[in-house]
């Protein structure tokens, strides 16, 4: 745990007394404090290109009367500097004229260990261990032709010091292990990408055969993709496979269900509370809480627990993600979802791991069902507009699927489709529910945070296919 | 008050001092300190202040070819010499890389040229509140209407540059920035669009009521959209767009790319790969250029590149590192393009609209779907139906795809260039490509 006031001019009890006078009569507010170190090293074209440390050092200062938040941070943590910070945010809210909500609720539930990845393992090990990776891949095949593997490690320290002197601290751990490959055959290239990580030491991830099974898989996504043809375009049916395609629930109603656009109205979901807004058997959460995924957070950045939180249940919409400030205006409580990329900048509702939880077909049946479509194993990056509610996604390995059966492998073509209709055109909700290998970063207001995503195989009855055959 | 160039300097020697002593045997440090005071309005009240003040140091330390990095936002004394040392440490024990080194001497940027990047005048928030006040009336004034969600950041940074061969140098630069989000709703949708300004100086960033305008105009235009059939079919794009198609030329000529193999303009020097008409510059030098230097990211001078002539690719985007493995040297592009752009085409706006009888213009694209090894490319998109020349109605939830090889062959340019960001293009359109849509 870090001790922000060890080596500075300011005390625990002087810092107190500027936050509980900063935030007299704000609605809320609190001094977020973050002390973050981080590595990179990675290995590209058969060297070790980077490898590299931050340690970044901060605190973020907020204080919210009604609708407005004032917010200032800066990397010194000293008198000066937050007194500073203090006047800025006291000449935002001259006329706030509120009460402070104290009510913070406490959990003992931790979901993964305080531990320093970093510092687990020597940097020799690692470096030992990508330039394994590189000649596993390399021997594998003559059509590699390039080989990008790299690590990142990261312990995140914050102090969360709301008026009145109460304190909220966590310690985060998290790691990617990531795996690029491109492969060139009869003038032809195409390349694959996989990766896993979370919130546990590099060990975890790290024995033989699990970075070994990072390789093949990117590896085999490449190979496939040699061998694809072009993709259909119109609008057809698509077949998701489990894990990692639930980036689609993510874009296509995640974005839409969080709290600040609904408070806004500017989310197509903003009046659908209580209605149908998916098939008969869709259920979809947003769970913070499953050991050591990448996007679980023992407490969320204003300090509040997080849970397992149900959107959409049985088709209809329950709940939207909340952080304390939306939560407030919207009349409801926090739902734990209150995140920020880091002390620079201020909270939002965001995921954690986002999840549709199980039905009872098979991915056989669906296949089976389809006359003309495709079915889509993995996708690269998706992205929402949140107001008309159109998403998109980018398939990295598809398949065309003819009567029933699944046939040659497609170039990557963006899927799109309406996030609030989308979902009703789910018609099978598979028995395979899968996590993500552990990956994913959203983005949202220019902050990128850690999130994970999970759903069984779905059918979905119409999207629009953005391939180059008509 | 941003940090002076005596404080940076100080720490940046402090720095390489230190550096020396524990044994590299060549450095380079850049500290800088930027802060940025941001106002956001909401429905014409205040939303959001955001003040932020940010010191960072970046290391590179060099042991013979053995190199690592470290950057820090904390410059303490205390905090610098236990990550040099860290820094120093890891250089040992990370195996050596041929291509390593600082930038040739002799390629060094000898100057700061005056480039006019810094305005001095700070405005304090009562007058950014005004702003806004000014600017979201205007965006609100048709009751179609429903939300509105405007900013003002002003931005001042200042930095140093330094390295073990003596260059050290820095210069400070300023932005003003205003924008404002607009949604508007009918009884069939709602959408939303924006208008940007952006520029150095302050007293030249659009006026608010124009900005306000701008932004509801392009959004109530877009309600009640419809989807179409899927079809080959001309494609126009607008300036906002067009320059994304240059933003991925660029990245498909970084040595980066080209040094690894990865992308699909390898070996493309002195080949054809735009029609006759086409010309690309990168210019460092334009005055209050928004993507305006003196030097790249490793201090070596930047001279304005032709990069594509008469259709032919003449330059690749050259850094040191990836210079030494084409055997090339660096012509100061470690960091990317500076202000970069299309030269004017040959044709009026309103004759590019013209010259199909039916096309799309596009004003948005989602996803990230450039793919720079194959040259595939494939976004969701929304824009409108042209037919002769006039704007019919609004379309959405179509996808727009092709590849880069055949699309760069196809373009034409109107001759409406404006220096808006740093990446420019006219409104430009692409001939053979496939919409999918019903």
């Amino acid at each position: 745990m870090s001790n922000f006031f060890e080596k500075s001019d300011l005390s625990r009890n002087e810092a107190e007394a500027i936050i509980s006078d900063t935030l007299q009569k704000c609605d809320d507010g609190e001094l977020y404090l973050e002390n973050s170190k981080s590595e990179t090293i990675s290995l590209d074209d058969n060297k070790i290109k980077n490898s590299s440390y931050n340690s970044d050092l901060g605190f973020g200062f907020r204080a919210i009367s009604d609708e407005i938040v004032a917010y200032s941070h800066s990397n010194e943590i000293s008198k000066n500097s937050l007194k500073q910070s203090s006047e800025s945010l006291k000449s935002t809210l001259k006329s706030a004229r509120g009460t402070y909500n104290h009510s913070i609720p406490k959990s003992n539930e931790k979901y993964y260990d305080n531990i320093n990845p970093i510092e687990q393992k020597s940097l020799k090990e690692k470096i030992e261990i990508l330039e394994e990776a590189n000649k596993y891949l390399r021997s594998k095949d003559k059509s590699v032709k390039q080989v990008t593997a790299n690590f990142s490690g990261e312990q995140k320290s914050i102090e969360i010091i709301r008026s009145g002197g109460e304190v909220l601290t966590d310690v985060r751990p998290l790691i990617r292990f990531n795996v690029s490959v491109m492969l060139e055959k009869n003038g032809r290239k195409e390349s694959g990408v996989y990766g896993v990580g979370g919130r546990q030491s590099y060990d975890f991830y790290l024995g033989e055969t699990n970075w070994k099974n990072v390789c093949d898989e990117a590896f085999r996504i490449a190979s496939v993709n040699l061998d694809s043809k072009p993709a259909p375009a119109g609008e057809m049916k698509v077949v998701l496979g489990p894990g990692w395609p639930a980036i689609l629930i993510h874009e296509a109603i995640g974005h839409g269900l969080e709290g600040d656009f609904n408070r806004k109205k500017t989310s197509a979901f903003h009046n659908l509370m209580g209605q149908k807004v998916a098939s008969e058997g869709v259920t979809i959460v947003d769970d913070g809480t499953i050991n050591n995924r990448r996007g679980s957070l023992t407490i969320d950045d204003e300090g509040t627990p997080t849970e397992k939180t149900v959107l959409i249940e049985n088709g209809i919409l329950k709940n939207f993600m909340q952080d304390r400030l939306n939560a407030r205006l919207m009349k409801t409580r926090s739902t734990g979802s209150g995140r920020r990329e880091n002390y620079r900048h201020i909270v939002l509702p965001r995921m954690r791991n986002t999840m549709m939880l199980n039905g009872n077909h098979t991915q056989e049946e669906m296949i089976k069902s389809v006359e003309k479509g495709i079915f889509a194993v993995s996708f690269g990056g998706g992205q929402v507009d949140i107001t008309s509610g159109k998403f998109v996604f980018n398939c990295t390995e598809a398949y065309e699927i003819v009567n029933g059966k699944i046939g040659a492998p497609i170039k990557g073509a963006t899927l799109i489709g309406d996030g609030p209709s989308i979902l009703k055109e789910v018609s099978m909700v598979g028995n395979d529910m899968m996590l993500d290998p552990g990956i994913g970063t959203c983005g949202k207001a220019g902050q990128g945070v850690p999130v994970g995503v999970a759903q069984p195989s779905i059918l979905i009855n119409k999207m629009t296919v953005g391939g180059t055959k008509l | 008050m941003i940090k002076d160039q005596e404080y940076l300097l100080e720490k940046a020697s402090y720095c390489l001092d230190l550096i020396k002593k524990l044994g590299a045997t060549d450095s380079s440090v850049i500290v800088s300190n930027s802060i940025s005071e941001t106002v956001n309005f909401r429905n014409k009240k205040l939303d959001e202040s955001n003040r932020s003040d940010n010191l960072a140091v970046g290391i590179t330390t060099y042991i013979g070819k053995k190199k690592s990095s470290i950057s820090s936002s904390n410059l303490s004394k205390e905090n610098l010499n236990t990550l040099i040392e860290k820094c120093i440490e890891t250089t040992k024990n990370t195996p050596e890389d041929e291509f390593n080194s600082l930038p040739d001497k002799d390629l060094l940027a000898k100057e700061v040229k005056d480039l006019d990047l810094y305005d001095d005048t700070h405005i304090n928030n009562e007058d950014k509140i005004q702003y806004l006040t000014k600017l979201e009336v205007s965006a609100s004034s048709n009751k179609k209407i429903i939300n509105t969600e405007s900013s003002f950041t002003e931005d001042k940074s200042n930095f140093i540059l330094a390295n073990s061969d003596g260059f050290c140098k820095g210069y400070k630069d300023s932005s003003f920035v205003a924008s404002s989000v607009t949604v508007a709703k009918d009884d069939k949708s709602m959408e939303r669009d924006y208008e940007y300004t952006g520029k150095c100086h302050l007293d030249d960033i659009i006026d608010a009521d124009v900005l306000g305008k701008l932004a509801a105009e392009q959004t109530i235009r877009k309600l009640s959209p419809k989807k179409i059939g899927s079809e080959k079919i001309s494609l126009i794009f607008d300036k906002r767009i067009a320059k994304g198609i240059l933003g991925t030329f660029a990245s498909a000529i970084a040595s980066s790319a080209i040094s690894r193999g990865t992308s699909f303009l390898k070996d493309k020097i002195n080949h054809k790969i735009f029609s006759d008409k086409i010309n690309i510059m990168d210019k460092p030098d334009i005055l209050k250029g928004l993507g305006s230097r003196s030097f790249d990211n490793e201090g070596v001078r930047s001279d304005t590149l032709r990069l594509v002539e008469q259709g032919v690719l003449k330059h690749y985007l050259i850094d040191t590192y990836n210079g030494k493995k084409l055997n090339q040297r660096s012509n100061g592009r470690c960091g990317g393009t500076s202000n970069l752009y299309f030269e004017n085409g040959d044709i009026s706006y309103k004759d590019l609209l013209n010259s199909n009888s039916k096309c799309l213009y596009i004003t948005e694209t989602i996803g990230h779907g450039s793919n720079i090894v194959t040259g595939d490319y494939s976004v969701g998109a929304s824009g409108f139906l042209i037919e002769n020349g006039e704007f019919k109605h609004p379309i959405n939830e179509i996808t727009i795809a092709g590849n880069f090889r055949d699309m760069f062959q196809n373009i034409t340019l109107a001759n409406d260039l404006e220096f808006k960001y740093s990446t420019n293009s006219p409104t430009m359109m692409i001939e053979g490509m496939v919409v999918a849509g019903k």
